[in-house]
């Protein structure tokens, strides 16, 4: 399994690596059937997670967004460049910094700023919050805070969709800190021998937490090199760059449909804010934090759009003004919607 | 009617489920090519085949969350836990994904999927396998437990639990596999949630369900015997918890007492006889007799264990000492 576990990753993205491991460039063939319309979607999406976020920031610090505040700030490309490449009849799975994800699979904006706000209006009504956004008719199944407790969930979709013959699957989210956990192997294991149709995405923004990789983890800092032991093909790739992960996800998930089973896909991402929104973050130096905001997902893919002849500055901002709208919109209607009826309080417990 | 033992009532429930619709398929530990270590789905993997017929690798909480994931996808999954103590490797699965998952999602997505375990001590398996957790898990909101205590009762249970759309646990006392109860041919279900007076009588009220129910039955045709008119309730279901047949007994009758063979303290009896004292406080004759196992880890010697479970002699001997019968 090595031997694809090596092919697929050389095949999935034109990541190249330099000597110190930093990611130096990356390019996509833009002769493929995406067209220009597509290519500055992607770039909106991330946008609206950007602005998203900064607004969940914002709401945070006025006390409108409670509990805890995971933001998805500076690993945008791999959500989207993830989800752009699933059919609608696709299972997501994910974590608790699960914003970006949401809206990347076109989750109503505004429902999920009111969930973010605890109101009746929300996609959950209020009852599940930032951790636990879910949307089952968009087969967005969750948003979940337990760490890995979110795989199993996503290999039993999987199950469902191999039983019942179809050609959909399930692509399931999860951080690095997560491979620490039993479930984690578990799991692997478990797709691997059942040869189920699920995509393992593992956004490794380099901490667990306040906890950087090689402080918890035995075996370096990659993961998908150990995939080998599951007879999983895995691939890494550069998870800053929205069409270096567009291009791995459709392959792998082409692989899926197949009928190869599972597949890994390792994307390196970082996360430019803390933990959640209450962290100092004295776990690591703000040099490492401003190296990597030099390469901001966004501005990167604004760049090659332009140099792509994709789209021109008026696009670009012609775009950030729709989006900042849009965001502002979902505000607008959190605060002024109501709070759940008490009645929901008992409701939804049994079905 | 038909006299069957308990594994053979579950198996049928197993069968007529996987016959009649194709969504069921059973999961768990060495259920298929070895037949299940109690023996209940022996013969199934021959007859369906391995795609309903899962063998798991050894990995509780994978097999169970999958199990969840097949429930919110369409199917509706049926696992087999080999012991209830195992079910802890997967509490993460059962409580955090199973039964919060439809509230949490606003009523989006439910768990129609039912986990069989057998539970209880008495067969010298020791502290690791001999534990009772139904009773932790009944105090989980969003899921339901249930514990039968007869072959009719396991097969009436669980084609209910089979029905519902919500994580059902059916709790299987080891101990009773093999007893024998008579089963009718003809199809019928048994509601989740409400008890069953097993004897009616006016004297004295003795409560409890699954394994509890043997010591307990002895206990009252011993009073029986005596001259005293007991009335029985078989729990069936801990969550949800029938309180309104208690209270209503314990007002007939005015005397209370609960038995579990499970541990004593913190068990879904002392939930119970909470409940009964804030509703009935005024009829009872005196306080509600409490008997349960002893609070120790569960010793491999058998004269250590029989000390340990509650037996007849335990109930009978708090039925004297509480009151004057």
């Amino acid at each position: 399994m090595a031997s694809s576990t090596k092919s697929i990753k050389k095949s999935a993205a034109k990541t190249k690596r330099s000597k110190n491991g930093k990611s130096t460039s990356s390019s996509t063939d833009d002769s493929g059937a995406v067209g220009a319309a597509e290519y500055l979607d992607l770039y909106r999406q991330m946008f609206l997670i950007r602005q998203f976020e900064v607004a969940c920031g914002e709401n945070y610090s006025k006390g409108h967004i409670r509990g805890f505040l995971h933001l998805y700030i500076g690993q945008e490309a791999t959500g989207v460049g993830a989800i752009s490449a699933l059919q609608e009849q696709d299972y997501i799975v994910t974590h608790y910094r699960d914003h970006g994800h949401a809206l990347a699979r076109g989750l109503d904006v505004n429902r999920s700023m009111a969930e973010l706000f605890g109101k009746g209006t929300g996609l959950s009504k209020g009852k599940g919050g930032s951790m636990h956004l879910f949307d089952a008719a968009k087969r967005f199944m969750g948003g979940h805070a337990i760490v890995a407790g979110q795989l199993p969930l996503a290999a039993g979709l999987a199950l469902a969709q191999q039983y019942q013959d179809t050609d959909g699957l399930t692509v399931c989210f999860f951080g690095d800190g997560s491979t620490n956990q039993g479930t984690y192997h578990e799991v692997l294991n478990l797709a691997a021998v059942w040869n189920l149709p699920v995509l393992f995405f593992l956004e490794n923004n380099m901490y667990g937490m306040g906890s950087a990789i090689d402080r918890v983890r035995a075996g370096g800092t990659d993961f998908y090199p150990a995939m080998s032991t599951y007879g999983i093909p895995a691939a890494e790739v550069d998870g800053m760059d929205v069409l270096a992960v567009k291009e791995a996800t459709e392959l792998a998930v082409k692989k899926i449909r197949a009928g190869e089973g599972p597949q890994f896909i390792e994307a390196k991402t970082f996360r430019f804010v803390g933990h959640s929104y209450a962290d100092g973050q004295k776990y690591r130096g703000q040099e490492e934090v401003r190296e990597w905001e030099q390469r901001d997902p966004i501005n990167l893919y604004a760049e090659k759009l332009i140099q792509m002849g994709m789209a021109n500055d008026a696009d670009i901002q012609k775009i950030r003004a729709e989006v900042d709208a849009v965001v502002a919109e979902s505000v607008e209607f959190a605060e002024n919607s109501p709070n759940p009826d008490e009645s929901e309080l008992f409701t939804d417990v049994l079905a | 009617m038909t006299e069957i033992a308990m594994r053979e009532a579950l198996k049928r429930g197993l069968d007529e489920a996987l016959e009649n619709d194709p969504n069921v398929f059973i999961m768990g530990e060495d259920i298929g090519e070895y037949g299940g270590a109690y023996s209940v789905t022996d013969g199934f993997l021959k007859k369906y085949g391995p795609k309903r017929i899962k063998d798991t690798p050894i990995s509780e909480n994978a097999f169970v969350g999958a199990g969840i994931g097949a429930a919110a996808g369409g199917l509706r999954p049926i696992i087999e836990i080999m012991s209830i103590s195992f079910s802890l490797v997967a509490f993460d699965q059962i409580v955090n994904m199973a039964a919060n998952i439809r509230y949490m999602s606003g009523g989006q997505i439910s768990v129609p999927m039912v986990v069989r375990a057998p539970t209880g001590a008495g067969v010298q398996l020791a502290a690791t396998h001999s534990q009772s957790f139904e009773t932790w898990l009944a105090e989980v909101p969003g899921m339901k437990v249930v514990c039968p205590s007869n072959s009719y009762d396991a097969l009436g249970l669980l084609r209910s639990a089979i029905k519902d759309d919500n994580l059902v646990v059916v709790a299987e006392p080891a101990l009773l596999y093999g007893a024998r109860a008579d089963v009718p041919e003809d199809y019928y279900e048994i509601e989740i949630g409400k008890a069953d007076v097993t004897r009616e009588g006016s004297d004295l009220t003795l409560v409890s369900y699954g394994y509890g129910m043997r010591p307990v039955n002895d206990a009252a045709d011993k009073l029986s015997a005596e001259g005293v008119s007991v009335e029985v309730i078989d729990l069936r279901s801990l969550s949800p918890l029938d309180v309104d047949t208690v209270v209503n007994s314990a007002q007939k009758t005015n005397k209370l007492v609960v038995v579990d063979t499970a541990r004593r303290t913190g068990g879904i009896m002392a939930e119970l006889v909470a409940e009964v004292q804030e509703r009935a406080m005024e009829w009872l004759d005196g306080p509600v007799v409490r008997i349960g196992s002893t609070d120790v880890p569960w010793p491999y010697n058998r004269d250590l264990e029989q000390t340990a479970l509650v037996g007849v002699e335990e109930v009978l001997a708090g039925v004297r000492n509480g009151f004057d019968l």
